[in-house]
């Protein structure tokens, strides 16, 4: 009895010992990654990088239209990715059985997409709207590309926020009258609108920071695009091309790496402030 | 009368909604068939020329060389199944350590912070990993070790590593939040310390969860691109040693569809499709672990 109480105290001293130094070293590892990126990318950091012409195949100027691009290509993606991933969850929360043969068909299908690599739905998007549809590197393949690829998760966490709303609103609503239709669009919808919400500004992360997926679809022209049929380079796609196939684009590369990192930074920690806010407002309701 | 007309115009709204609605669940599912069928379309010229026995026993992958050329992919399965490898060794012993000090020992604050952190970080572009991993982590590699170029498959494990550490970490933590805190309660009723019931008790019933973070992980390094194509250096060759460059599927596709021809393109198609299956094999195994799990709580 009291060896093994020594023991225990001895795994208990080991665990704690061992587990503090794994979070510490995992702090430290990503406290060095984000120091190195500020580092390196924040003495160029200014209005006139911002908005500047990309020059000297980007190794001075600017990324403004590689911005405007970027917001394109994410617009081309949230006008496709927004109707059919909301459309497929409604659906299938509230118009089949769930655990139907269909049901589990479109629900396997879908997450069998999200174990896709992006490098793969570049080949696809190259293939099917590049040459098939005959779009060309353009801006609208890029964004059709992301929208293939954010589909699995805005359908989940809109699954998620239409399964987690209370169970009596769907009863209640049709005994009122209201046909399935009305109730759907008029209550179930601005409910789970939250969590709709946190899942969109996520799917807008992942589309930012993606980069295989368009390399071969949107193209690498730097001007400004006039045009969704237009080439256009993202601002991933920036730092990847200098950091490989231009000599001395390292500055450069780092200070778009900065401003990537900043704005995917702002974007998830808006999307977890907002869940935890609704959150909470829900949780005072009840 | 009006309320019976109600009804069934009520009702065909309703099958219109649904039917329009339908329509866009069956495009989301039928997605990934017409992504596959894409893929074999785009592969369909090699292994018409029945160059698919060349790609798994060639030993070189130089499909362009007019002297002699060589199909194998074989080289850089190996190096994708090595840098994964080497990435998930290094990040589940940290990630599933910080997960038990963040379960049993840290405090409410550091817990939040730490979690918050490692949710932040899970949205790193593998852009911004590669590109940091080019300008940090090769430089440090070569100082270390002076003859060898650095970008290697060290250098690839390091990077795609700390990428996999957030989602390992948090996984690992949810699994083990999720065992029952009666079984915790029990165990220390019995007289087992702390240290006792993390190891006897709260691991081992976590480690359906762990092992599920783990796949997850693996399936997202072996599909990772950016993050590899960077630090690996990028020479098809079976490494000899941890400081040799490597060159994973990914980074193959990436760097060679630029500017290949016909029969070369369809050959990579190849490639992305081998990539395919192996990610599926990865997600199939989780799905079925998770099915398997779901009926076992259902059973008891």
């Amino acid at each position: 009895m009291p060896r093994d109480r020594s023991t225990s105290t001895w795994l208990d001293r080991g665990f704690g010992l061992i587990g503090a130094l794994a979070a510490v070293i995992s702090l430290l590892l990503f406290v060095w990654l984000i120091r190195d990126l500020v580092r390196l990318g924040l003495p160029r950091l200014s209005w006139g990088f911002l908005t500047g012409e990309v020059e000297d195949a980007g190794r001075s100027g600017g990324i403004g239209p590689l911005l405007v691009s970027t917001l394109w290509i994410l617009a081309c993606c949230l006008a496709v990715v927004i109707p059919l991933g909301i459309g497929c969850a409604l659906w299938l929360s509230e118009f089949v059985r769930r655990g139907s043969p269909v049901a589990r068909l479109v629900t396997g299908g879908v997450d069998l997409l999200s174990s896709i690599p992006s490098i793969v739905f570049g080949l696809f998007g190259m293939v099917f709207f590049a040459q098939t549809l005959k779009m060309g590197f353009s801006i609208l393949s890029g964004g059709l590309t992301l929208a293939c690829m954010i589909l699995p998760l805005l359908v989940r966490t809109t699954l998620t926020a239409l399964e987690s709303l209370p169970a009596d609103l769907r009863p209640a609503s049709a005994a009122l009258g209201l046909t399935k239709t009305t109730t759907t669009v008029k209550i179930l919808l601005p409910a789970a609108l939250p969590g709709i919400v946190v899942g969109i500004t996520l799917g807008i992360g992942r589309a930012l920071s993606e980069t295989a997926a368009l390399l071969f679809t949107s193209g690498y022209s730097t001007r400004l695009p006039e045009s969704v049929s237009d080439s256009g380079r993202a601002l991933s796609v920036h730092i990847y091309d200098l950091a490989l196939n231009v000599a001395n684009g390292g500055p450069m590369a780092s200070s778009s790496a900065l401003v990537l990192l900043v704005l995917i930074f702002v974007l998830n920690s808006a999307a977890v402030a907002l869940s935890e806010h609704w959150l909470r407002r829900r949780h005072s309701f009840s | 009368m009006t309320s019976s007309r109600n009804t069934s115009l009520s009702r065909s709204v309703d099958r219109v909604a649904g039917g329009i609605l339908g329509l866009l669940a069956l495009v989301s599912g039928g997605m990934v068939l017409l992504i596959v069928w894409h893929l074999f379309a785009g592969a369909w010229p090699a292994i018409e020329a029945g160059r698919l026995g060349a790609f798994f026993t060639d030993a070189k992958w130089q499909p362009g060389s007019r002297r002699d050329p060589q199909f194998g992919v074989v080289t850089m399965l190996v190096g994708s199944f090595l840098v994964t490898l080497l990435a998930v060794a290094m990040a589940l012993p940290l990630g599933v350590a910080t997960a038990v000090f963040h379960r049993f020992y840290a405090p409410a604050a550091i817990e939040r912070w730490n979690r918050r952190m490692m949710e932040l970080l899970i949205g790193v572009p593998a852009v911004v990993f590669g590109f940091w991993g080019l300008m940090v982590v090769v430089p440090a590699i070569v100082r270390f070790a002076p003859d060898t170029p650095g970008q290697s498959l060290l250098a690839g494990g390091i990077v795609l590593g700390l990428m996999i550490l957030p989602l390992i970490a948090l996984t690992s933590q949810a699994a083990l939040q999720a065992v029952p805190t009666a079984q915790l309660r029990a165990a220390a009723a019995l007289g087992l310390g702390r240290g006792r019931t993390i190891w006897s008790v709260a691991l081992p019933a976590a480690r359906g969860g762990i092992g599920t973070g783990v796949l997850l992980a693996l399936a997202r390094a072996v599909g990772e691109t950016m993050a590899v194509v960077l630090v690996c250096g990028n020479i098809p060759q079976i490494p000899g040693s941890l400081f040799d460059p490597i060159r994973p599927i990914t980074s193959t596709i990436a760097l060679e569809m630029g500017y290949a021809g016909a029969s070369h393109k369809a050959l990579l198609f190849c490639a992305a499709l081998v990539l395919v299956l192996l990610t599926a094999v990865f997600v199939a195994s989780f799905s079925f672990r998770k099915n398997e799990a779901d009926s076992g709580t259902g059973g008891a």
